[in-house]
């Protein structure tokens, strides 16, 4: 009786796995990213492509506050430099992103690509010497230029509602990658007043009108196409990494420390069969 | 520390310190000579797991605090801060956070396991009591380091935390201001909660000492239940126990390092990555998952009881789920402390863990989330094509007299012919009528699965219609149905009768099977057997 009573509780439980989709978005679309796998890293020209879609087009209305410029040129960044020694004229060479065998690290400031990128970007200071607002070329140590001044300026030049800080976007969303790319891409064209429909949204409607268009983006490699799905990848890539910088080298410490503990594991385990020998219990 | 001590001091050194500060032997006769049951299995080497959790969680957790700033514009940007820049930040701060969810998971295990084999029964009242009070400390620690990351999960699981105690009587109101130091969560909420969040855990640290003090004079239980008797029924602790407990850490160290390595996020909530925001109210608010049966408990009291009302009645039973723990020495009348010897209170254990997940799944549902419905939602939509529309207004006498004056009205405009009237309050006392002559009454039934599908098929049957019908009358008709708030009920029912009823009643009733005399017995008929 108790075991009958147990057993159909255990099958109520499992029984109600039931999904309930009323304010939820649509699932995203499946994509695989090269990042997902336990051993997965970064595809790196999918996250430098995407960098330059945030900066040409999302940064116009979207911060990423708790990011630098310096970011992008450390160990682990889309812009990381290496210097390479060529096997055949024994030169060294530069190398952007890590090289799949050797190469030495070059620290950031020591990086003309982020510096290029950086001295890009028109950052409003105060002029040290007048202590009046100026403007003056981003240097590394700046964060990511902030598309409005504050968060009212924000707010009040879209709707009312200021448009999302992007740096951990991919943790902040159900979904993270896969949101983001389906998202980008899940526009359908129907729009009521300035709200667009998107079924990947939750609640249908959004503010953000379709923000790419194919070949909105020039990328310098002709072999990459110009499409949306590609711009919404790669953006996608790029959120993930400033999302989570450390990942490749959180996953890579991660297998020297299970391979130690299993280790471990097993020596102790011999250890205990030793020391309970001979011991009833 | 049972019997004498057998420490001996060999060398000049050990023997000087021995005559000031025995401190040696304390450890010696504590961790190594200390006599341990032989028979202790797996389930005994949650302690060890759990000593580990307080110092990792003490040690990272000092690293952060070195890092962390309590400000209500900077706490969301100081912990990105050390996840990004600080040398091995995201290391320590992954730790931190998935180590207070693999400290619950530790606890849980180590308070079943008690039930199940009745380390609270005398002389282990007191044990259980420092346990739980241990637990309740966790608890708050928990809960106040989740809020320290100002994210929305952080702000909006504090406000509903501290307003919950608001629902007390008489001392609520004052109570909650108290803890938020204001009127709402601010600044002098995440000063004092990151003040109390560093205390908490040496406090527990402290309360530690007496529970292992507490174990070590009563001695352990074990599987069997029985008191240790002779020398046969024990084995020294060092290098018996030790060894096992190491071996049993460093598989659960391996789970540990799992999810800080490959799934850091995991066990938390996405929209604690959005920074706190007092004006917008995240969609759901849940706690962490080591709080869901709480919270499950909470929101299972939807209707008032006599002069309590609901939200104080979900308060004082989501406390007394806790509080129970702390007298169940006294509620279970059983004189066999393992279940491994009592039939039929091993099932009725079986289905306590069963509700206690379940409970916890349910505490991460939407309440108002239909498990079963007998039928679909439906709704029968009445409108008249063509006809004559007019309107008339309707005055009160009073707004208490409303309802009859509509009434009136109403049944006046049908007894002159009118195939459907609709009325339109538009004051206390004032109202239009509008009235529907000629024209064909048509009816059409509309059915949906949740109560929100059944509202888009009838904007579905309103837009088809459209202009051909002036105005629709509607009756929406809910089915009986179970919801996740249902669910809960049962399970908080039975999660109360399982101490209040069952093991009450149980202890006096239930034949248990026989149990051995001693802790070596059944061990030397199984060798002899094998």
């Amino acid at each position: 009786m108790l075991r009958a009573i147990s057993a159909a509780a255990a099958l109520l439980v499992a029984g109600v796995g039931v999904a309930f989709a009323a304010v939820h978005g649509e699932h995203p679309e499946e994509y695989e990213f090269s990042f997902l796998s336990p051993v997965g890293s970064y595809d790196m020209a999918a996250v430098q492509r995407g960098y330059q879609v945030y900066q040409q087009v999302c940064a116009n209305c979207h911060s990423m506050d708790h990011l630098s410029y310096r970011h992008l040129g450390e160990r682990g960044g889309p812009f990381a430099l290496y210097m390479v020694r060529d096997h055949e004229t024994g030169e060294l060479g530069p190398h952007i992103g890590k090289p799949e065998h050797g190469g030495t690290f070059v620290e950031v400031t020591d990086n003309p690509y982020v510096r290029a990128i950086a001295a890009g970007v028109t950052i409003t200071d105060i002029d040290p010497n007048s202590g009046q607002p100026a403007d003056r070329p981003g240097r590394i140590s700046d964060r990511f230029r902030r598309p409005f001044p504050n968060a009212i300026a924000a707010a009040a030049s879209n709707g009312g509602a200021p448009p999302p800080d992007l740096s951990v976007i991919t943790s902040a969303r159900h979904g993270g990658a896969r949101y983001v790319r389906s998202l980008i891409m899940g526009y359908d064209g129907q729009t009521k007043g300035t709200l667009h429909h998107n079924p990947y949204f939750p609640g249908g409607w959004l503010a953000m009108a379709p923000p790419l268009a194919d070949g909105a983006v020039p990328y310098a490699d002709a072999e990459t196409p110009q499409t949306v799905e590609q711009y919404a990848t790669d953006v996608a890539t790029f959120l993930q990494w400033a999302a989570d910088p450390h990942m490749e080298e959180r996953k890579r410490l991660g297998i020297v420390v299970l391979a130690f503990l299993a280790a471990l594991a097993g020596l102790l385990y011999l250890a205990y069969k030793q020391v309970w020998r001979g011991e009833a219990h | 520390m049972s019997g004498p001590s057998t420490y001996e001091p060999k060398s000049g050194i050990t023997r000087w310190l021995d005559r000031r500060l025995p401190i040696l032997r304390l450890a010696h006769d504590s961790f190594v000579a200390y006599p341990t049951p032989r028979n202790l299995n797996y389930w005994w080497t949650f302690g060890a797991m759990l000593s580990l959790c307080l110092i990792v969680q003490i040690v990272t957790g000092i690293v952060l605090a070195m890092h962390y700033v309590p400000h209500v514009s900077m706490a969301f940007a100081s912990v990105e801060r050390i996840n990004r820049d600080v040398p091995f930040g995201w290391l320590i701060q992954n730790i931190h956070s998935v180590g207070a969810s693999m400290f619950f998971l530790a606890v849980y295990i180590h308070m079943f396991r008690g039930l199940y084999y009745g380390s609270y029964k005398a002389p282990r009242e007191l044990l259980w009591i420092l346990g739980c009070v241990i637990y309740l400390l966790m608890v708050a620690t928990g809960f106040l380091g989740y809020t320290l990351p100002w994210g929305q999960m952080s702000f909006w699981g504090a406000t509903v935390i501290t307003n919950l105690l608001g629902a007390l009587p008489l001392v609520g109101e004052s109570i909650k201001n108290w803890l938020m130091g204001g009127f709402s969560i601010d600044q002098p909420t995440i000063n004092r909660f990151f003040s109390l969040h560093y205390l908490l855990p040496f406090v527990i640290a402290g309360v530690v000492g007496l529970h292992v003090w507490a174990l070590h004079e009563a001695g352990q239980n074990n599987p069997v239940g029985v008191d240790v008797k002779s020398k046969a029924d024990t084995v020294p602790f060092t290098p018996h126990a030790t060894i096992k407990d190491l071996f049993a850490t460093t598989l659960f160290v391996i789970l540990f390092a799992t999810f800080v390595f490959y799934m850091p996020d995991a066990l938390g909530h996405a929209d604690n990555f959005i920074p706190a925001d007092p004006l917008k109210t995240p969609p759901e608010i849940v706690p962490e998952w080591y709080l869901l049966p709480f919270y499950a408990i909470l929101r299972a009291f939807d209707f008032n009881i006599g002069p309590i009302d609901s939200k104080l009645a979900g308060v004082l039973a989501m406390f007394a789920s806790i509080g129970i723990l702390f007298i169940l020495p006294w509620l279970d009348t059983s004189r066999v402390r393992s279940m491994r010897y009592r039939p039929i209170a091993r099932q009725f254990f079986v289905i306590f863990v069963v509700v206690c997940v379940a409970l916890g799944w349910c505490g991460g549902q939407n309440p108002g989330n239909i498990l079963f419905k007998v039928a679909p939602f439906q709704a029968t939509l009445n409108w008249v094509d063509g006809g004559q529309v007019t309107e008339q207004p309707i005055q009160a006498e009073s707004a208490a007299q409303w309802q009859e004056a509509a009434d009136a009205a109403q049944a006046e405009a049908r007894a002159q012919g009118a195939s459907m009237t609709a009325v339109i309050r538009t004051g206390a006392t004032a109202g239009t009528l509008r009235v529907v002559t000629g024209g064909t009454v048509q009816s059409r039934p509309v059915e949906g699965d949740t109560a929100d599908l059944l509202e888009t098929h009838i904007t579905e049957v309103k837009e088809e219609v459209g202009q051909a019908a002036p105005f629709f009358s509607i009756e929406r008709r809910s089915p009986a149905r179970f919801t996740v708030t249902n669910f809960s009920q049962i399970l908080t029912l039975y999660y109360f009768l399982f101490f209040l009823v069952i093991l009450p009643v149980l202890g006096l009733r239930e034949r248990p099977e026989r149990v051995p005399d001693t802790i070596a017995k059944p061990i030397g008929e199984a060798q002899g057997a094998s």
